[in-house]
């Protein structure tokens, strides 16, 4: 249980941190917290030649709020989140979704931006972020790009990021007044990984109704028509509930990758996905 | 072998370690502090919790170059602290130690929570200790542990 030997740079800025990565290949990571890649160099699933440390860079911490949203530098920690340390543009559902996230001793160094460069399928942060319809910005060697949350993660701990690209921060778009959510995650004891989450946000006056589903799947999808039926809902009711769950189960099928012959796991799947939907539309 | 200074328990140390040091392993082996216990290492069974800059932290998944700078503080470290001490009365009077190998991280999780979250019920006790593995105890005798060091240390009964 201890790493493979490796080489360590502290960066000092984004600009160090990127000409340390692309300077040193494919091998090279960046380690921000490390609640995720920690435990993958001790079990040695993870065997990097170079890691760059990015937390002393400040810039990474820093959060900036304006009318449209907030700008989450990538190295918060999910605990100043859940402290509401972050001003919530979300009615609570970023501090309700870093509270459930593993332990406090992880919250404390785990950050957001490492948890969605991670890209675990059952992480806790993307379902959220591809529900509110954030962006992440990447800072590269080529320069800086947008990329939406949903368009981030592609497989397993396999993001769209290139070699030497950092997640610079995370934009999250403030939600309306009468916007709503709902957030289920279920999981065999309080602090692991999802076995299935759920995320519902619907934001009539901003015309956006998204649900996410982690834990399915190889990366986290969006259930269009789950959406479609939860932004034209007028309440809730049995009726509603049984067709959230058939138009779940076809979303999951449709996007692939998922056991669909696992009667079990599908039916969880959809229930979870129920009951975000019913949160979302009971508040 | 890279250079790391960290405040040990209020002692400033320096030392040239590889990189692939776990914090945990520095603390013991390089300082001697065998409190903090190794046991899963990989951040899911709490034993090796310490405090860096004052907040509950995994040592076997923080790396010692990576804790430059930070201030630790292992079980060691709290002598003449009024808050650990009523703890660890509480521990002993509620027979919330069996083996003893959880005990440091699950004081250090005590501390947070006393600290932390001074209206926490049992529920909420139990939730935080979620992250922190006892396989003798069944949690029963840690639980009325901390709720009573609450009381305490909260000025009550």
């Amino acid at each position: 249980m201890k790493p493979a030997s490796f080489e360590y740079a502290r960066a000092e800025s984004l600009d160090d941190a990127i000409g340390l990565l692309s300077g040193a290949g494919g091998d090279a990571r960046p380690l921000a917290g490390g609640q995720s890649l920690g435990p993958m160099l001790n079990l040695r699933i993870a065997r990097p030649t170079l890691l760059v440390d990015l937390s002393p860079i400040a810039e990474l911490r820093e959060v900036s709020e304006d009318e449209d949203g907030i700008t989450i530098g990538s190295s918060v920690v999910h605990s100043a989140v859940e402290d509401g340390e972050v001003p919530d543009v979300t009615a609570g559902l970023m501090r309700r979704a870093a509270s459930g996230i593993a332990y406090r001793a992880v919250r404390n160094r785990g950050t957001i931006g490492g948890s969605l460069a991670h890209a675990d399928p059952a992480g806790d942060w993307a379902p959220v972020m591809m529900a509110l319809g954030a962006s992440l910005g990447v800072m590269g060697p080529e320069g800086g790009r947008s990329v939406e949350a949903d368009a981030f993660i592609t497989d397993p701990l396999t993001t769209v990021l290139e070699p030497g690209e950092i997640v610079e921060a995370i934009r999250v778009p403030r939600l309306s007044d009468a916007a709503r959510w709902g957030h289920h995650k279920l999981c065999v004891k309080p602090g692991d990984f999802a076995e299935s989450l759920a995320v519902v946000v619907r934001d009539p006056d901003r015309n956006r109704c998204r649900v996410a589903l982690a834990g399915a799947t190889h990366a986290p999808i969006l259930l269009d028509d789950v959406a479609g039926l939860v932004a034209d809902a007028d309440g809730w009711s049995d009726a509603l509930a049984d067709e959230i769950k058939n138009a779940a189960g076809s979303g999951i099928a449709a996007a692939g990758f998922a056991d669909t012959g696992d009667r079990y796991a599908m039916n969880v799947h959809a229930t979870v996905t129920v009951r975000a939907a019913r949160e979302a539309l009971s508040r | 072998m890279t250079s790391t200074t960290i405040s040990v328990n209020g002692r400033a140390v320096t030392a040239d370690v590889e990189p692939r040091l776990s914090l945990a392993d520095f603390l013991r082996e390089h300082e001697g502090l065998t409190g903090t216990h190794t046991a899963c290492e990989h951040g899911v069974c709490g034993a090796c919790t310490i405090m860096l800059d004052g907040r509950p932290a995994r040592s076997c998944i923080t790396l010692a170059v990576a804790a430059h700078g930070a201030a630790v503080r292992t079980v060691e470290g709290y002598d003449g602290d009024a808050v650990m001490a009523t703890i660890r009365d509480c521990f002993k009077r509620a027979h919330a130690v069996q083996c003893g190998y959880c005990t440091p991280g699950m004081l250090a999780t005590a501390y947070d929570i006393v600290t932390r979250l001074p209206d926490a019920d049992r529920d909420r006790i139990r939730l935080e200790l979620a992250g922190n593995l006892c396989r003798c105890t069944g949690y029963i005798g840690i639980v009325d542990a901390i709720e009573m060091a609450i009381t305490e240390v909260g000025g009550g009964s």
